[in-house]
């Protein structure tokens, strides 16, 4: 049959030769290349001394990121929950009252904000549809846990903590 | 039989089991510290400095699981599987000599448990009863690979042994005896019988390999043909018997091969260090020199293990049955024929 694309290589297949019969040679050789991995360097990573670095385009845990006064970025629009594939974040409204303007931006927040980790599969379409960029996933690999109940994030893990951390947990309402 | 020398050999014995049963479960660490340092990577090093204490964890984990008999299988055999292999395996240490004699207390003790002038076909015979061990266990375990196992774990020691022996034949013609005493005491220095018998030892060091069911020749065990070959059933101590009895055999078949090929505890320069440190301190050092040849020999297994893939077992009956006992044959043929001219000149 004639070759259509040139690449068929045909295989030789002589019979071993005498050194290559008593297989001792080849095996020595093999020897020899393991014994010099020995001494290269080793590739493991001593976690958790060490971790393994991510790369720039990593999505890992959600954040809701605050401005530069202070006050949080989202607005409750449900843009995020419309987008995510998986339906894995639902969130309750509230309107701003008389005291809360150094908490929020506008005059609608997310009382509740809710994502079920287990739902969401990192595709970070929430990130990409948010208009206020509020939501963020940069965040460490969610850590493990022992009951579906407590992988439901609130906004307790979610939100990002201001600079002056004291002054926003005593006044803020979750 | 007077009591000091009843005293004189349980001493003995009693240093023999505990450090063969020591060198045993660090052979479980070298085993992967080893085998991390070829693949690039770093073995155990959690449990103690340098992963030290892994075996103490191991052998815990052996002890605390639950010992499982398979409803089908027949439990006293099943039970006597692993002991009898684990027997054998510390049988094999009795006759090996540690060092010369020691002088402690006045009197010269002999650093071998006892000096059977046989000594090599006691070995030969306690290597053949460990092929029961692997026959019963995979026969008591009534399940299908583990009878697979054990009939090609069978068929495999026995074939080896063939070439085993022959090979031994033609060292006793340089040698002329069969205890190991006498043989270790003739390669004194730099006689080692290496230098006079290297295809013998070539072929001896291929037939262990294939007798403590190490790779290549381990297909009685491995995983990806087997499942597990004669220990699937196997679960808490009596796996861990097994496994033992695997790496004691592996010390056994190191020592044997250190003592008659490799000069035993005999070093060049001994003499010297002898008449320096005095009859009481001179045989240790030979003791630390055979230790050393063991524990090299023992990293050549392992070395070995991770670099060579199996062999196919209709490739291992042609090895063993159409390669090396014609070899066997022909190195005693040449040596007898050596021995004669050299005599006759």
């Amino acid at each position: 049959m004639e070759s259509l694309s040139g690449r068929k290589k045909v295989l030789e297949q002589k019979p071993m030769n005498f050194w290559e019969r008593i297989y001792l040679p080849a095996i020595f050789k093999g020897m020899a290349i393991t014994f010099s991995h020995m001494f290269k360097k080793k590739e493991t990573i001593f976690y958790p001394e060490e971790e393994r670095e991510f790369s720039e385009n990593w999505r890992g845990m959600h954040s809701l990121k605050r401005d530069e006064n202070g006050k949080e970025r989202c607005t409750a629009c449900g843009l995020c929950a419309l987008s995510c594939p998986a339906e894995a974040i639902t969130m309750i409204s509230a309107e701003r009252e008389k005291g809360e303007e150094h908490l929020y931006r506008e005059e609608k927040y997310a009382a509740v904000y809710e994502i079920n980790m287990l739902r969401c599969i990192f595709c970070g379409l929430c990130e990409e549809a948010c208009p206020k960029e509020a939501i963020y996933l940069d965040g460490p690999i969610v850590p493990a846990d022992f009951l579906r109940k407590d992988f439901i994030y609130g906004k307790d893990k979610l939100v990002e903590m201001p600079i002056n951390e004291l002054e926003a947990l005593k006044e803020a309402r979750f | 039989m007077e009591i000091a020398f009843i005293i004189e050999k349980l001493v003995l014995v009693t240093i023999l089991f505990v450090a063969t049963l020591t060198i045993a479960a660090y052979s479980t660490w070298a085993e992967r510290k080893v085998a991390a340092w070829l693949q690039d990577r770093v073995g155990p090093n959690r449990a103690g400095i340098f992963g030290l204490l892994q075996p103490l964890a191991d052998g815990g984990k052996m002890f605390f699981k639950e010992e499982i008999i398979p409803s089908g299988a027949n439990k006293w055999l099943f039970i006597a599987g692993p002991s009898l292999a684990l027997l054998t395996s510390f049988l094999g240490t009795a006759v090996i000599p540690f060092g010369q004699n020691i002088e402690l207390f006045g009197r010269s003790i002999p650093m071998q448990v006892t000096d059977i002038n046989v000594g090599i076909l006691y070995i030969f015979g306690v290597v053949s009863l460990g092929v029961y061990g692997i026959m019963i266990g995979g026969w008591a375990s009534n399940n299908k690979y583990s009878l697979m196992g054990a009939i090609r774990g069978a068929s495999q020691n026995i074939s080896y042994e063939i070439a085993m022996g022959l090979s031994i034949i033609a060292l006793l013609l340089v040698t002329n005896s069969l205890s190991f005493k006498v043989i270790a005491e003739q390669q004194h220095s730099w006689h080692w019988n290496f230098f006079y018998q290297p295809l013998g030892f070539l072929i001896f060091l291929v037939c262990a390999f294939a007798e403590t069911n190490r790779v290549p020749f381990d297909l009685p065990e491995c995983e990806t043909e087997l499942i597990g070959g004669y220990n699937t059933e196997y679960s808490a101590f009596k796996m861990g018997a097994y496994m033992f009895a695997e790496y004691i055999n592996m010390f056994v078949s190191s020592a044997v091969m250190a003592t008659l090929y490799f000069g035993g505890y005999n070093y060049p320069g001994m003499d010297l260090v002898n008449e320096t440190l005095g009859a009481t301190w001179g045989p240790l050092v030979g003791v630390a020199v055979l230790l050393l040849k063991i524990i090299a020999f023992i990293f050549f297994f392992m070395w070995v293990r991770w670099t060579i893939p199996r062999f196919r077992y209709d490739q291992l009956m042609n090895l063993g049955w159409k390669v090396l006992i014609p070899l066997a044959i022909a190195n005693i043929v040449i040596t007898a024929i050596v021995i004669t001219v050299v005599d006759k000149l």
